[in-house]
């Protein structure tokens, strides 16, 4: 069976197809990685850092590790789980996340991870730096206040819509999203019906006017944890998935 | 204005064949040219090269050599690295920011002078360092400092200060520099004799095949700190589908510490491209980049020389000695200022003209590297031992060092030591012998491989060097009793909060929440369960990170965690009360204070 | 209301609460814990708190609630004080949590912020054009802190306000010494 990958998660034998990353043939098996910088059907990228899984021993990041036959994944251990509560705490002090008027309260993919791991508090001292909003388009707001550099927009905008509005600057802390002029948001060609626009995990990318269509205790995450979809996918064959959308 | 600077720029782009992939050399060409890349020029480089400005300025922003504000006409770059630290470089920073006038990072108000500080210049063997535009500065002083600043402003031209010339080719015509090579312990490989064209030609009479397992013979493990064997590498790569190939030398020596490479290109630049020629030859590459880095630009002149005499002796081009199915040749790439493009992902980032952000793996190198083609990235020490290697043949290079490292190693060593310079040692040398051997003053501990190594102490001092026990890229930094190696830890941490590329969460975050806790820890401020989340999040950074950087930048905590413990304890403390160490009252209420016109805060 | 309860046999545990820099919602948000709130003064005295305007603590209390972060000296005091006089102290939300809306100025130099709400502000009215200045009025300090970066805090109800019931769910088990473990549809940050 050349179409066939047989490998472990957690002790359970799951089977993925060749070119599969980890991530990807644990969500058909409705295994749940927690992430955010990972979308599916875009480039990978690697860079929260919060699917870390142990493959075969050693740390890697299950959006960019491709399986091979017999690997032995660990995802679900006290140690994993205790990294990746890390790195979300570490997002939210690097940032200004102020969910009290964040019109994405309640769909925030951030927010979920934390409300998913149990965390009440961050236990690292809150950095407070100087982001800038951009509020110069008509339809669209930067807030980068909440960006967490996950470059989900930048990939779908340059791959997907085919136009490059986003990209980063700087390095290291300093490190922030830019666009593709000078100085403003305006000044590109970004339109309202892009797609990069729909897929920022947080509060940072928004269509002005429409932030409260859904009322806040209704969203998404606010009855159900983030990954309950993946969870749900246990008897979800790869193939029969693939005859769902066929 | 406005159009003479798009000529100017779009004829700068046309030089590099308004190739995007060559932004690394327009934009220091602009950044020369104009002292700065300005948001004007970006907007003629993207549309010249056809990259989008986004790119462009993401590309800039990301070296600290290139400036998108105008830099003075002569900038100077203090190198802040710890032993530059030990030798006095807030004193030279200070005589240099007192008689400019300006504080470091800033410019002169009439635009001559930019003063800033820069992680190691490689220099450490004769800190206190600096560079002004690309011209090394050693062994500073204050007076040095004072005199430096008057005699530019009279002439501008820091290659006019340069009086007293150092050893060997530092004297030659198209170096003219001042530093000393400081080869001490030398002469068992690599700082040899040797015929030039020897290597190459006995590598001509093999098969690339044969070539590469003579290296496996060898044993050569990589020399840049992580030790891969190069043989393997090399197979990897040559196996690997795809053509061309590509063969690229890691001369980004950033290690905080290190300056070997230095040396090698400065006096065994022969030895180091016919490595190069050799690997090529050996994967079926045909053309071999080095990536140099900018501190060391001041070789740039020398190399490129040296690269043209090879040319012209048939070491390079075409039909190379003769060999018709064998055409190579090698181009300089330089760095820009960022340690992480020593990451051989992140090098070929840069090589490819955009930031330095390392590479996802797999696919590794090997598989696609440079333009998404088959690469090895080799560091210029093991070049040099390649050459060696087809010089004496395997079996004698494995005389030397141990059975899992053979060969030798140079060590660059600097700190409290009476003779501080290159050492080339056989692997299984102890730190002690080389402790003696530099004639360190009462060392209570040693940086071993920079701040991505670890700090040991007397305990450890008759452990060997070798990749199974004490790995290293060569550096070696010494301290002695009166050092304050928890301040040593602050600025390694500071280096790599600096250094970081910013790409993945913990090493972008992480870095600066240790560098902070640690500087808490200097003041007092931290109490017993502190250290523990310490040492926790430095663990999450270690394991979580996504490439070598961010994976080793935690090492100056946990090894003095493990090492020095008792520097922590000595530090902190339970607070009373349930309160929190970390919260001052006292220096939470300064601002409020003085607008009150309550300086004292009562 | 029992004021005598060292000493006694049968006293019941004390709690106290305060407001630093917030807003009161939190403790609008105990008083909609309705009905409920007689059962919880069968089993618990209040001790000082804005809810009876006792203003001084009477005695050692079981339980602390912190609403809002330290804006000011005044807030660091009160809440060590807390610290002292509670066994147990709980960040009652967002900005005992995470500093909140006052937090906002964390951004922004403190001479900036009191300049633009006391003499550059659009609507400020102020021919002085000085920036307030008395000594009852405590110093701001130069960032709003959360309160467990001023004090150790034991417990975290994150949310703006937390609901009436994530505070009776934290109140019910801290009370019956169990561990506070808010389930998932009371932990939220909005």
């Amino acid at each position: 069976m050349n179409d066939e990958i047989i490998f472990f998660i957690d002790g359970v034998q799951v089977t993925g197809r060749p070119g599969q990353t980890i991530i990807e043939a644990a969500d058909e098996a409705g295994v749940y990685i927690p992430r955010l910088c990972h979308y599916p059907g875009i480039e990978a990228w690697g860079s929260c850092r919060v699917c870390t899984v142990a493959a075969n021993g050693r740390p890697c990041s299950a959006c960019t590790q491709p399986i091979t036959t017999g690997l032995v994944v660990e995802n679900d251990t006290e140690t994993l789980r205790e990294y990746r509560k890390s790195i979300i705490e570490m997002l939210f002090v690097e940032g200004n996340h102020f969910c009290m008027f964040c019109e994405k309260s309640g769909d925030c993919e951030l927010q979920a991870l934390a409300y998913r791991m149990g965390i009440t508090a961050p236990r690292y001292p809150y950095l407070w730096p100087e982001r800038e909003v951009d509020a110069s388009h008509p339809d669209v707001i930067i807030d980068r206040n909440r960006c967490i550099l996950c470059a989900r927009c930048v990939r779908v905008s340059r791959d997907v819509d085919g136009k490059a509005v986003f990209q980063f600057v700087e390095r290291g802390p300093e490190k922030k999203l830019t666009v593709n002029a000078e100085a403003r948001l305006k000044d590109t060609d970004l339109d309202v019906t892009d797609e990069a626009l729909d897929v920022c995990p947080v509060g940072a990318l928004l269509k002005k006017r429409v932030g409260y269509a859904v009322p806040v205790g209704e969203r998404m995450y606010d009855q159900e944890p983030i990954g309950s979809d993946i969870e749900s996918n246990t008897d979800a064959a790869p193939a029969a998935a693939t005859e769902v959308e066929a | 204005m406005s159009e003479d600077l798009t000529a100017r720029v779009s004829a700068i782009c046309g030089e590099y064949g308004s190739d995007a992939g060559r932004m690394m050399d327009i934009a220091w060409r602009l950044q020369r040219t104009f002292g700065e890349v300005s948001s004007e020029a970006m907007d003629v480089i993207a549309s010249e090269t056809g990259a989008t400005r986004a790119d462009v300025e993401s590309c800039v922003s990301f070296y600290s050599f290139f400036s998108t504000h105008k830099h003075g006409r002569v900038v100077i770059r203090l190198s802040n690295d710890v032993p530059d630290r030990m030798a006095g470089y807030h004193r030279v920073l200070g005589a240099f920011e007192d008689e400019l006038g300006v504080k470091c990072g800033e410019t002169t108000e009439d635009g001559a002078f930019t003063l800033e500080s820069t992680a190691c210049v490689g220099l450490s063997d004769q800190a206190p360092a600096a560079l002004i535009n690309d011209v090394p500065f050693t062994e500073l002083s204050t007076d040095d400092a004072r005199e430096i600043v008057r005699e530019l402003r009279k002439h501008m031209d820091p290659r006019r200060l340069v009086h007293k010339l150092g050893d060997g080719n530092n004297a030659h015509p198209l170096i003219h520099s001042m530093v000393h090579n400081n080869l001490r312990g030398t002469g068992l490989t690599l700082f040899t004799s040797y015929n030039r064209g020897e290597a190459i030609q006995k590598a001509l009479s093999m098969s690339p095949v044969e070539v590469i397992r003579a290296v496996k013979t060898a044993r050569l493990r990589g020399r840049g700190g992580a030790g891969f064997p190069t043989g393997m590498k090399w197979e990897f790569t040559r196996g690997a589908r795809g053509e061309p190939k590509f063969i690229i030398c890691n001369a980004d020596e950033g290690e905080p510490g290190t300056f070997k490479d230095r040396v090698l290109l400065t006096e065994r630049s022969d030895r180091v491209f016919a490595g190069l020629t050799i690997a090529g030859y050996a994967i079926g590459a045909s053309e071999g980049i080095v990536y140099l880095r900018a501190e060391y630009a001041y070789l740039r002149s020398f190399l490129e020389a040296q690269l043209e005499k090879r040319r012209a002796d048939g070491l390079l081009g075409e039909s190379i000695l003769g060999h018709e199915a064998f055409d190579f040749d090698i181009r300089i790439q330089m760095g820009a200022g960022a340690y992480v493009c020593g990451e051989e992902t992140a090098l070929i980032s840069s090589c490819e003209g955009t930031r330095g952000d390392p590479k996802n793996r797999p696919p590794f190198p090997a598989q696609e590297g440079y333009l998404g083609l088959p690469t090895s990235v080799n560091n210029v020490e093991t070049l040099c031992c390649v050459a060696k290697i087809l010089e004496m043949g395997p079996a004698t290079f494995c005389e030397y060092g141990t059975h899992q490292s053979s060969g030798t190693k140079l060590l660059s060593i600097s700190g409290d030591v009476c003779q501080p310079g290159i050492y080339e040692v056989p692997f299984g040398t102890t730190l002690r012998e080389v402790l003696e051997m530099s004639e360190a003053e009462d060392p209570v501990a040693v940086q071993v491989g920079g701040p991505s190594g670890q700090l040991v102490g007397p305990e450890d001092f008759d452990r060997e060097i070798c990749f199974d026990d004490l790995a290293t890229g060569g550096s070696m930094i010494v301290f002695g009793p009166d050092r304050d190696l928890l301040k040593v830890v602050e600025a390694f941490m500071d280096f790599f909060v600096e250094e970081s590329c910013g790409y993945c969460t913990p090493c972008r975050i992480g870095n600066v929440l240790l560098r902070d806790a640690v500087t808490r820890v200097r003041q007092r401020q931290m109490e017993p369960a502190d250290i523990d989340e310490m040492e926790r999040l430095a663990g999450t950074v270690a394991r979580t990170s996504r490439c070598g950087l961010g994976q080793t930048s935690p090492n100056p905590i946990l090894s003095t965690l493990k090492n020095f413990r008792h520097l922590y304890d000595e530090l902190v403390e339970e607070a009373p009360d349930g309160q929190r160490r970390s919260f001052d009252l006292d220096a939470e209420v300064t601002a409020a204070a003085a607008i009150a016109g309550r300086p004292d805060g009562e | 209301m029992s004021e005598n309860g060292k000493g006694t046999v049968a006293a019941k545990p004390r709690v106290a609460t305060t407001s630093l820099a917030g807003c009161f919602g939190c403790h609008m948000s105990i008083l909609d814990i309705d009905e409920r709130i007689l059962d919880l003064v069968e089993i618990i005295d209040f001790d000082k708190s804005p809810i009876n305007d006792f203003k001084v603590f009477q005695e050692q209390c079981v339980v602390g609630l912190i609403e809002g972060g330290c804006c000011n000296e005044e807030n660091v005091h009160v809440l060590r004080d807390f610290r002292k006089k509670c066994d147990i102290l709980v960040s009652v939300g967002d900005c005992a949590t995470m500093g909140g809306i006052p937090a906002l100025r964390n951004t922004i130099p403190l001479e900036e912020c009191l300049r633009e709400a006391y003499v550059d502000g659009p609507t400020v009215h102020n021919p002085s054009g000085e920036i307030p200045v008395d000594e009852d009025i405590p110093l701001l300090l130069n960032k709003v802190f959360p309160a467990h970066e001023v004090v150790k805090i034991d417990y975290y109800l994150p949310g703006c306000p937390p609901s009436a019931d994530a505070l009776w769910a934290a109140l019910s088990a801290l009370l019956s010494d169990e561990p506070v473990e808010l389930p998932y549809s009371l932990i939220k940050y909005d």
